[in-house]
C-alpha cells in the first residue's frame, strides 16, 4: 500500500515538472517534436531509477548523522552530510558516464535512440532533484527510494510527452507573434500544472476526507503534506486549497 | 564607464535584458521558479547564483588550459558543487530560517544550466577577468527576472512585500481592502509564475519585435 501511495504521489501529485519545475530547460529546450521528446523522457526514467536507490545508499551509509557507525563506534558521531551535494553529483555523472558505455556495448539501437540525450542529463536538474527530494523526505527503504526515483521519472516523462504533443499542433494555430515559441510554452505548461493540481486529492479520497467536510481547513492533507515537503509556499496556499471542500 | 571599455561593459550591460539568461537563453528555469512566490527568497536566490557564476567563471577561467576536454564536465560539476556548499553553509549558519525555506533550491544551483552554460560558452574561451564580468552580468540578467517575478506574486498573491503589508492589513480590512480588494491567492502557488514568466516574455518580445521565434 505505502509503495502504490509512493508511486502514484510521486507520478501526479508532485510531479517534477508541475509541482517544483525541475528539468525545465531540457523540457522547454527538447519538446518540439514528440520523437525526440519520447527518447528524452525514457532516458531520464533510467537514470532516475538508478541513480536515486545509489544515492540512497550513500545517504544511508556514509552521508547522514551516525552513518559511518558501522565502521566502528568511534565514527558513530560523524556527520557528513555538508558533502552530500557533491558525492549526489559525482554519482550522477559517473552513473551516466557509465549508462552510456553499457548501453553503447550491449544495445547500439537503445544506444542510438537516447545516446545524444544521455550527456545532457548529467545536468538535468530533475536527476539531482529526486535525489535530494529523497534525502529531505528521509525515504525509509531501499525498495521506497526506487520506486519513488521510477516514479518521479515517469512523471516527467508523462510531462515532457504532452508539451511535444501540444506544442506539435500549436504550429497550426495563430498566436500572438510575441508570444511564439518559447513565451506560449511557458504559458501552456502553467495551465497543465494548474491541471495537474486536481490530481492533488487523489490520495485523500475516501475516508480521509471526511474530516474536512466540516470545514475545518487544517484536514485537508493532501497539498499540506506537499506544501510541507518543499516548505516553498506561503500559508496562504493552503486557505485556497481548503475552500472547494468548505463549500461542499 | 572609466573603469571599464565599451567592450567589456556590454558583458555585463547584455544579459540584463537584449541576451537575458531566462527569456532568451532558456537557462535556468528549473531552479528559478519555484523560490519565486515571496521576494525575500528570490533575492536570497540571486545573490547566491551572482557568488556562484562569478567566482565560477573565475576559476573555470584560470584553469582552462589544464582542464583536459573529455572530462571537462565532471571538473565543472566539482567546481560548482564546492560553491554551492560554502553557500548552504553561510546560509544555514546565518539564515537558518531561509535557507530551510529554500530547502532543496539551493543544491540545484548546481545543476543551474546557466552556470554549465557559462563555463561552456565563455569562461573555457575567454580570461578571468571578462569571464567574471560575464559571469556576474547573466546572474544578474537571470537575478533580475526572479525579483521582478518575486515581486509581483508577493504583491498580488500576500499583499505583502518583505513580509511588510504594503496594501493593508486583509483580515482588518484596512488600506485597499477596506474597498472590497481580495488578494489572488492563486498566485503563490506554482502555476502562477510559469504564467508570470510566460508574460514578461511577451512584454519583451512586443517591445523588441527582432526577438521574435519562428514558431
Amino acid at each position: 500500500m505505502e509503495h502504490i501511495e509512493l508511486f502514484f504521489k510521486s507520478i501526479f501529485v508532485d510531479n517534477m515538472v508541475f509541482a517544483y519545475f525541475l528539468g525545465m530547460c531540457s523540457y522547454l529546450a527538447v519538446s518540439k517534436k514528440v520523437s525526440t521528446a519520447v527518447g528524452l523522457g525514457a532516458a531520464v526514467i533510467f537514470v532516475l531509477t538508478v541513480t536515486v536507490p545509489l544515492n540512497w545508499l550513500l545517504d544511508q551509509y556514509i552521508l547522514r548523522e551516525g552513518a559511518l557507525s558501522w565502521l566502528g563506534a568511534e565514527y558513530a558521531e560523524y556527520d557528513l552530510s555538508f558533502l552530500s551535494f557533491i558525492l549526489f553529483i559525482a554519482t550522477i555523472a559517473t552513473m551516466v558516464q557509465l549508462v552510456e558505455i553499457v548501453v553503447e556495448k550491449f544495445s547500439p539501437s537503445l544506444y542510438n535512440s537516447l545516446g545524444i540525450f544521455l550527456p545532457l542529463i548529467a545536468v538535468n536538474c530533475a536527476i539531482l532533484g529526486g535525489s535530494l527530494f529523497m534525502q529531505s523526505r528521509d525515504i525509509a527503504t531501499l525498495g521506497l527510494a526506487l520506486n519513488y526515483g521510477f516514479g518521479s521519472g515517469i512523471g516527467w516523462f508523462l510531462a515532457i510527452v504532452a508539451i511535444a504533443a501540444i506544442r506539435e499542433k500549436i504550429r497550426y494555430s495563430n498566436v500572438p507573434p510575441a508570444l511564439r515559441g518559447l513565451g506560449i510554452t511557458f504559458i501552456i505548461t502553467g495551465l497543465m500544472a494548474i491541471g495537474f493540481m486536481s490530481f492533488g486529492g487523489m490520495l485523500t479520497g475516501g475516508d480521509e476526507e471526511k474530516p474536512s467536510l466540516d470545514g475545518n481547513p487544517e484536514n485537508v492533507g493532501f497539498n499540506e503534506d506537499t506544501l510541507e515537503d518543499s516548505n516553498v509556499e506561503s500559508p496562504e496556499t493552503t486557505f485556497v486549497v481548503s475552500e472547494p471542500n468548505t463549500k461542499q | 564607464m572609466g573603469l571599464l571599455s565599451k567592450k567589456d561593459a556590454k558583458l555585463i550591460t547584455d544579459p540584463l535584458a537584449d541576451d537575458n539568461p531566462i527569456t532568451i537563453q532558456v537557462l535556468g528555469i528549473c531552479s528559478a521558479l519555484a523560490i519565486t512566490a515571496q521576494l525575500k527568497p528570490s533575492i536570497v536566490m540571486a545573490v547566491s547564483v551572482i557568488f556562484v557564476l562569478g567566482v565560477g567563471n573565475v576559476v573555470i577561467s584560470l584553469m582552462r588550459n589544464i582542464i583536459p576536454s573529455k572530462i571537462r564536465i565532471i571538473v565543472q560539476l566539482v567546481v560548482v558543487a564546492t560553491l554551492v556548499i560554502i553557500v548552504d553553509q553561510v546560509l544555514k549558519a546565518f539564515a537558518y530560517e531561509l535557507s530551510k525555506e529554500l530547502s532543496v533550491f539551493i543544491g540545484l544551483i548546481i545543476t543551474n544550466c546557466i552556470i554549465m552554460g557559462r563555463f561552456e560558452a565563455f569562461a573555457l574561451g575567454n580570461g578571468p577577468w571578462r569571464s567574471f564580468l560575464d559571469g556576474i552580468g547573466n546572474a544578474a540578467g537571470y537575478g533580475l527576472i526572479l525579483i521582478i517575478v518575486g515581486f509581483f506574486r508577493e504583491l498580488f498573491g500576500s499583499g505583502t512585500l518583505f513580509g511588510f503589508k504594503v496594501l493593508g492589513d486583509s483580515v482588518e480590512k484596512t488600506g485597499l481592502y477596506a474597498y472590497g480588494y481580495e488578494n489572488n491567492g492563486f498566485m503563490v502557488l506554482p502555476p502562477m509564475a510559469l504564467i508570470v514568466v510566460g508574460i514578461i516574455i511577451w512584454v519583451q518580445r512586443t517591445r523588441n519585435k527582432e526577438l521574435i521565434e519562428e514558431n
